[in-house]
């Protein structure tokens, strides 16, 4: 199966990594990768901030890039939130673009993709994944069936970390305080690793765990999927 | 036109009002205790319903049906009110709506009215713009007498003394009704009883609001849990209603859906305690004199923006502000207005209808955006999409600021991939700010968020250049 990467903007910036273990993924469930290296930013930042007449030409180069394609991958619930929620009311019609997991169990079809990863891990789902996208607990389902894998579940989960964007500067005391709460949440299970499927939120509530020396990592799910016994997963932040 | 009482004259835009509450322990407390316990009983109490989402839909369409029929059915609804004998007034803002209010009670020679909780009436200023003409107004309501007694502002929709505890209250009580008293809640609801009784039955004049008024019937209808309402709307002689304009349903029927959505979405209940239902005037039955004040205060504004009008489907449930984290931490009042909350952030500057006010510019900011406003919404109201739709206007009625030149400058970047990838390259060498792979200090506007979060070190080769050098064989 063909697919596309949208590796989003901020994932192709500041953490390749994950972006890398989305191919390395994809490649071993026979699917083959392609990044379209016009690609740049879906848009999100500029909307959400209500400057929606930037985000339109955005959009439109999303639809330029990726239309030809049958399925696009995006390793954010976020900016796959904005291409099929948003992208629509800009005047595009956008290719079919699927949330990792979303993409791993519905179109794929699996659940175990033969994953190692030796951790005790918990798991943050992303806003607009569970309330746009509705992925629900696809993620979860899909770490479940991680080898080794030690998943303790997160209290008050579906409380939003406080990210939000422009949202965490514009009102940075309230996000802190919002984040404050997460990071109870997150070191009272005694996990190792905090995951999510967004990027963007992993490096707020990350950001906050790193600032308190709380040696937590916060790990994207498409790396802890990528991870093999063979080639296993490296700290890189 | 004088400014629209929606907002608290003086207020600090969201930011700057949130930032000192977030310093409120006890605030903080008293919060997260009472929209955590109501969170969870809301989710039970709707749990039970099958027909839920349908119920949703079904409430969504009737008030967009109201909507778009608002200049038919109101004209129907002075007509059947009149004909059974009560007298519509039209207000076009609150100065007007409060004028009519006065007179009617000067008219009745009243210093003194007895009121039922109403958003619409504290959304005018009514009790201030009555005290100022020498009527005094009694809140009746147990939490809007906590908050008249503590000459404090309300907090919540519902609950408006949602930020008081116990011990605050029973102080409150204590120093305001020259009583002593325990903090056990029976024993402080049996104070307000006590003080309440009196009034009831010696007062003349009654103001309430409503949840709903049936067009084609001309009934009103208040829905309350303690009982007080339903002894304002009964005893007095004479009694004022004050009404939203957006307040109607069409016709009867359309009250089963409603009396379905908003128990359960405000007060996690299968059922309302008292529901009260009054057409007109019953003579020898409950008040002889009934009035009834439509108010427009910017909803007609409001209805002409095809986007933003939604909130006008709001049955002031307060689902939204009980789930909000924002909410939950800052507290009601840092939105400077009696919708506080994601209704507030996105209903209030509607209402007031100035984007140039830097008050209410700010609360379409007050969100982060999660959606749990939208997913409890009992009529739907997609305040998410509105929330950016009323960002535009206030980017718009900005026009040309730091923020602005910034935007557009990461917007013309992003249009190419080669200018991108040359910004790309240029920001990873931030790398050398790093000390253990984070950057812990920026410089402002970055400091905003290093102030309580580090920043990754940028790679020195980001993905793109990694798939070009590993996947691009040319």
């Amino acid at each position: 199966m063909k697919v596309a990467l949208f590796a989003t903007c901020l994932t192709d910036t500041f953490f390749p990594e994950t972006a890398r273990a989305v191919v390395r993924l994809l490649e071993r469930l026979d699917c083959s990768v392609e990044f379209p290296l016009d690609q740049t930013c879906c848009g999100q930042m500029h909307f959400n901030t209500g400057y929606r007449e930037h985000s339109k030409p955005l959009a439109r180069k999303y639809t330029d890039v990726f239309g030809s394609y049958d399925y696009v991958v995006a390793p954010s619930g976020s900016c796959a939130g904005m291409v099929r929620e948003v992208h629509p009311t800009l005047g595009e019609s956008p290719p079919r673009t699927f949330e990792l997991a979303e993409f791993l169990v519905d179109v794929l079809g699996v659940t175990d993709v033969g994953a190692w990863f030796p951790h005790r891990v918990t798991y943050h789902p992303t806003c607009h994944s569970l309330r746009m996208l509705g992925v629900g607990d696809k993620p979860l389902a899909l770490l479940r069936a991680v080898k080794a894998l030690d998943l303790v579940e997160l209290p008050d989960a579906t409380q939003c970390c406080g990210f939000g964007g422009t949202f965490a500067v514009k009102n940075a005391e309230t996000s802190t305080a919002m984040l404050a709460d997460k990071m109870r949440c997150v070191l009272d299970t005694g996990a190792e690793v905090v995951s999510a499927g967004d990027n963007s939120c992993l490096m707020h509530i990350g950001g906050g765990l790193s600032r308190l020396r709380t040696g937590v990592r916060p790990v994207h799910l498409a790396e802890i999927l990528a991870s093999t016994e063979e080639d296993p997963w490296l700290a890189t932040r | 036109m004088a400014r629209n009482p929606v907002t608290w004259l003086g207020s600090p835009t969201f930011p700057k009002a949130a930032r000192e509450a977030l310093q409120d322990t006890q605030l903080r407390q008293n919060l997260r205790k009472a929209t955590g316990t109501i969170r969870g009983r809301r989710e039970a109490a709707v749990a039970e319903m099958t027909d839920w989402e349908m119920l949703r839909v079904a409430g969504e369409q009737i008030k967009d049906d109201v909507l778009a029929r608002l200049d038919t059915l109101l004209v129907q609804l002075e007509e059947t009110v009149t004909a059974r004998g009560g007298v519509v007034h039209w207000a076009r803002d609150a100065e007007e709506a409060n004028r009519i209010v006065l007179d009617l009670c000067r008219a009745e020679q009243a210093d003194e009215v007895v009121k039922v909780k109403s958003m619409a009436t504290a959304e005018i200023g009514l009790n201030e713009a009555l005290e100022a003409g020498g009527v005094r107004a009694i809140e009746t309501d147990l939490a809007e007498l906590i908050v008249q007694l503590g000459d404090d502002r309300p907090s919540h929709i519902l609950v408006p003394a949602i930020h008081r505890n116990r011990s605050e209250i029973r102080e409150i009580f204590q120093r305001r009704m020259g009583i002593e008293v325990s903090d056990e809640p029976a024993d402080l609801a049996e104070a307000a009883r006590v003080y309440l009784r009196e009034k009831f039955l010696t007062t003349k004049v009654a103001i309430s609001g409503a949840n709903f008024a049936v067009a084609d019937t001309g009934s009103i209808v208040v829905l309350e849990s303690e009982g007080n309402g339903r002894m304002c709307l009964t005893l007095p002689d004479t009694l004022i209603t004050v009404m939203g304009i957006e307040k109607l349903v069409p016709t009867w029927q359309d009250l089963e859906v409603f009396l379905q959505l908003l128990p359960r979405s405000s007060t996690a209940e299968r059922m309302n305690p008292y529901t009260s239902v009054w057409t007109g005037v019953t003579p020898g039955d409950g008040p002889q004199r009934f009035h009834l004040v439509l108010i427009d205060n910017g909803r007609t504004a409001t209805l002409m923006d095809s986007v933003g009008r939604q909130a006008l489907r709001c049955i002031r449930c307060s689902a939204c502000l009980n789930v909000c984290p924002v909410y939950e931490r800052t507290g009601g009042k840092s939105y400077g207005s009696v919708y506080p909350g994601p209704i507030g952030a996105i209903l209030t500057p509607q209402l007031v209808g100035d984007m140039h006010d830097p008050q209410a510019a700010s609360l379409p900011y007050a969100s982060s955006l999660c959606g749990a406003c939208f997913e409890v919404c009992p009529v739907r109201i997609d305040i998410p999409s509105v929330l950016t739709h009323l960002r535009a206007e206030v980017v718009e009625a900005k026009g040309r600021t730091p923020e602005s030149v910034a935007m557009a400058a990461a917007a013309w970047i992003f249009r190419e991939a080669s200018r991108y990838e040359k910004a790309q390259k240029a920001g990873s060498l931030a790398r050398f700010l790093a000390r253990d792979g984070k950057i812990t200090s920026l410089p402002w506007p970055g400091s905003r968020w290093t102030s309580s979060r580090d920043v990754p070190a940028p790679p020195a080769e980001s993905f793109r250049s990694w798939w070009r050098k590993n996947r691009c064989q040319e």
